[in-house]
């Protein structure tokens, strides 16, 4: 506890206080490995770090998109219900026998045109961000049953080899497809917020949405263009879903929606938007995926133990950014 | 001619009139598909039809959606309400099955007292949350939410808990002269709720809470203590709402009791024409809205639409009702419409007034 306390005052001297969040994530996730691979012998197995993020990956991705939305100050309840349509959409047309290329293309377009649209009715007639993308979530749901009340296999070639193709090294360690597909995402994420002028006016609208309007910065623009990135990674992960499970399921990722905001909240990011970083967010998901790891690894525990272990951790990770001093409204 | 212009006028900008104006449609709309549907038929002594089951299964989403309309009137909003109904539910049906008789009127009172205990408790917590430690509220109910399910399912151990017991079946499809006795316990709790804010001051405060907090409080009103208390009876309501959801099927599934009804909740309030953003709130304007979306729910049903599909045309009454009650959408087709009676004579004043 005194360490803890002393190693929170040092940081504090050195690093600006936004950082301090992000950091106790990490040192949350270093504990957290640290306690499994001190009580389980197989913990220690590189491939476990490698199925944490096998079995994260469209998480991630959903979770970059979400950082933009959050960090402007917005919500976007609608993303697991975008995943579930896009693996449903590309499930349907591959079992209606479209080649993999227009599917792909086709279910990638979905989602960022849905994220356009609730944008545009978030700006042009100013209605919260809560509610409009309440009701893309009941749409997109909805359309998942319209399309097929059962769950659609996938046996399409493309995707049956985008699922089992294994990139590792000769002692057998090894990544899927989904692994690298979000790394890129993460990359081009972090680099299009931290150096891009898209980035800028994604933070100046979150700390000060008139600032920015007086500014001079486009305000509309940029608002409507974050739903469309997290409209755009939902579709990602859609599709990075349906690598992972080869069918389209009407009920897959209901909740999603909760999982990913409590990443981006535990990797730092402040609801009011303006501040927190896609690394955060990596190690948000992380963190959820080391719980469920340990709490499979454990075996005694049953899986709701996850929720209210998640639900502890936003609750500390609420608190910590209060104490120390992140502006909250 | 421009009285009754007027008037028409007057009732399309009602702020209730497009909830109403759909709600009738929507009626109307299942009487054409289905002619016996307005009948309502007396039976063993009860009254059964399909307007009597809107109103029965309508109650616990009223329940919940007039603690939310208090919640949101302070400007905050209560996600863990559909966890709370859960936990209750769960709470009161373990408490029921260790009964040696389930039918012990009792038993099922100390059960129901337990479980709205610790609703209440939970409540607090989501108060002293947002009161106390200033958390926005999105999130600190956020953290119960997701909490919420897997305690609920811990309660349960991840069963579904099967209850007989007839007088706690009786809160979820019992009858009270002639109708079920869930529409009284909402309108109870309606009335109680509508008495205590209208008739006193704790109306308007919550109200000017809402509008603003800090002004508030300057102006002598206890804030902290006001926003604390509408969590609260939130979480009451939320609780009794999860009491009839569990007796109306006589079991406890952590997974499943509540979910989502948070979401139909904010829902109705908001097609009740309570602003997201606090301020002001309209408790009959709830009423209708949790009627208006059970009657989309038992349309769909009624027309053998999948249940799921049902999100579809929950989704575009949405946007339809929101969009109509959109400043900004008005206005734009307010300018559309206006040059042909009202801006002319506004328009040649400045003209005049430059040159003096």
């Amino acid at each position: 506890m005194t360490t803890l306390s002393l190693m929170a005052t040092r940081t504090w001297s050195r690093l600006p206080r936004r950082h301090v969040p992000v950091l106790a994530t990490l040192v949350l996730l270093l504990v957290l490995y640290g306690v499994g691979v001190s009580q389980y012998r197989a913990f220690s197995n590189v491939q476990v770090v490698f199925n944490v993020f096998i079995d994260n990956g469209f998480l991630l991705v959903v979770a970059v998109g979400m950082t933009f939305v959050i960090l402007t100050g917005g919500i976007d309840l609608s993303v697991g219900s975008v995943v579930a349509m896009t693996a449903m959409v590309s499930a349907f047309l591959l079992r209606e026998g479209l080649p993999a290329a227009l599917v792909l293309l086709t279910a990638l377009l979905i989602g960022p045109t849905l994220g356009f649209l609730m944008g545009c009715v978030i700006h042009f007639f100013d209605i919260q961000p809560f509610i409009v993308t309440l009701a893309g979530m009941f749409l997109a749901r909805g359309m998942c049953t319209f399309i097929s009340g059962s769950s659609i296999p996938i046996t399409d070639g493309f995707w049956t080899r985008m699922s089992q193709e294994r990139i590792g090294d000769p002692s057998g360690n090894f990544v899927s497809i989904s692994v690298l597909v979000a790394f890129v995402v993460v990359a081009v994420a972090a680099y299009t917020l931290a150096y891009t002028r898209l980035g800028r006016n994604v933070y100046a609208i979150g700390g000060n949405p008139q600032s920015a309007l007086l500014m001079g910065l486009p305000v509309g623009r940029t608002r409507i263009a974050v739903y469309t990135i997290s409209g755009l990674c939902a579709a990602i992960g859609g599709i990075l879903l349906s690598f992972y499970t080869l069918s389209g399921a009407p009920l897959i990722a209901v909740g999603m929606e909760l999982d990913v905001i409590a990443a981006v909240v535990i990797g730092g990011t402040v609801l009011t938007g303006g501040s927190g970083y896609v690394f955060g967010t990596v190690l948000g998901v992380l963190v959820l995926g080391v719980i469920q790891t340990l709490i499979t690894f454990d075996g005694s525990l049953n899986s709701w133990w996850t929720k209210i272990v998640i639900g502890g951790l936003l609750f500390a990770f609420i608190l910590l950014q209060r104490l120390i001093g992140i502006r909250y409204k | 001619m421009s009285n009754r212009k007027a008037g028409y006028r007057a009732l399309t900008t009602h702020r209730l009139f497009w909830p109403v104006a759909v709600l009738v449609v929507m009626l109307a709309a299942n009487t054409v598909y289905r002619p016996g549907f307005l009948s309502v038929q007396m039976r063993d002594g009860h009254l059964y039809g399909s307007l009597i089951d809107i109103l029965r299964l309508s109650a616990p989403l009223i329940l919940v959606a007039l603690g939310m309309t208090l919640v949101i009137a302070t400007g905050g909003i209560d996600l863990s309400v559909g966890s709370l109904c859960a936990i209750s539910g769960a709470i009161a049906c373990l408490h029921i099955s260790r009964q040696p008789d389930q039918n012990d009127l009792g038993g099922v009172l100390t059960a129901l007292a337990l479980g709205l205990g610790v609703a209440l408790v939970l409540g607090a917590w989501n108060g002293v949350l947002v009161a106390v430690i200033g958390i926005q509220p999105i999130i600190a109910t956020l953290i119960l939410m997701v909490a919420g399910r897997g305690l609920a399912q811990l309660i349960t151990e991840g069963q579904i808990l099967t209850i007989n017991s007839g007088p706690y079946k009786a809160i979820g499809v019992g009858h009270l002269l002639t109708l079920p006795l869930a529409i009284f316990l909402a309108l109870a709790a309606a009335t109680v709720v509508a008495v205590v804010t209208r008739r006193t001051a704790l109306g308007l405060m919550i109200e000017s809470v809402g509008g603003n907090a800090r002004a508030s409080r300057l102006a002598g009103i206890r804030s902290g203590r006001i926003t604390f208390l509408v969590y609260v009876i939130s979480a009451a309501c939320a609780a009794v709402a999860g009491f009839m959801m569990t007796a109306n099927v006589s079991s406890a599934d952590g997974n499943a009791a509540g979910l989502w009804v948070e979401l139909d909740a904010i829902l109705a309030v908001v097609i009740g024409g309570t602003s997201l953003a606090g301020g002001r709130f309209s408790l009959s304007g709830t009423i209708l809205g949790a009627l208006l979306i059970q009657t989309l729910t038992t349309t769909v049903y009624a027309m053998n639409i999948s249940p799921q599909t049902s999100l579809l045309f929950k989704a575009v009454v949405v946007i339809a009702v929101c969009l109509i009650q959109a400043p900004g959408f008005r206005a734009r087709f307010a300018r559309r419409r206006a040059p042909a009676a009202a801006p002319a004579p506004v328009s040649e004043q400045p003209k005049e007034q430059v040159p003096a």
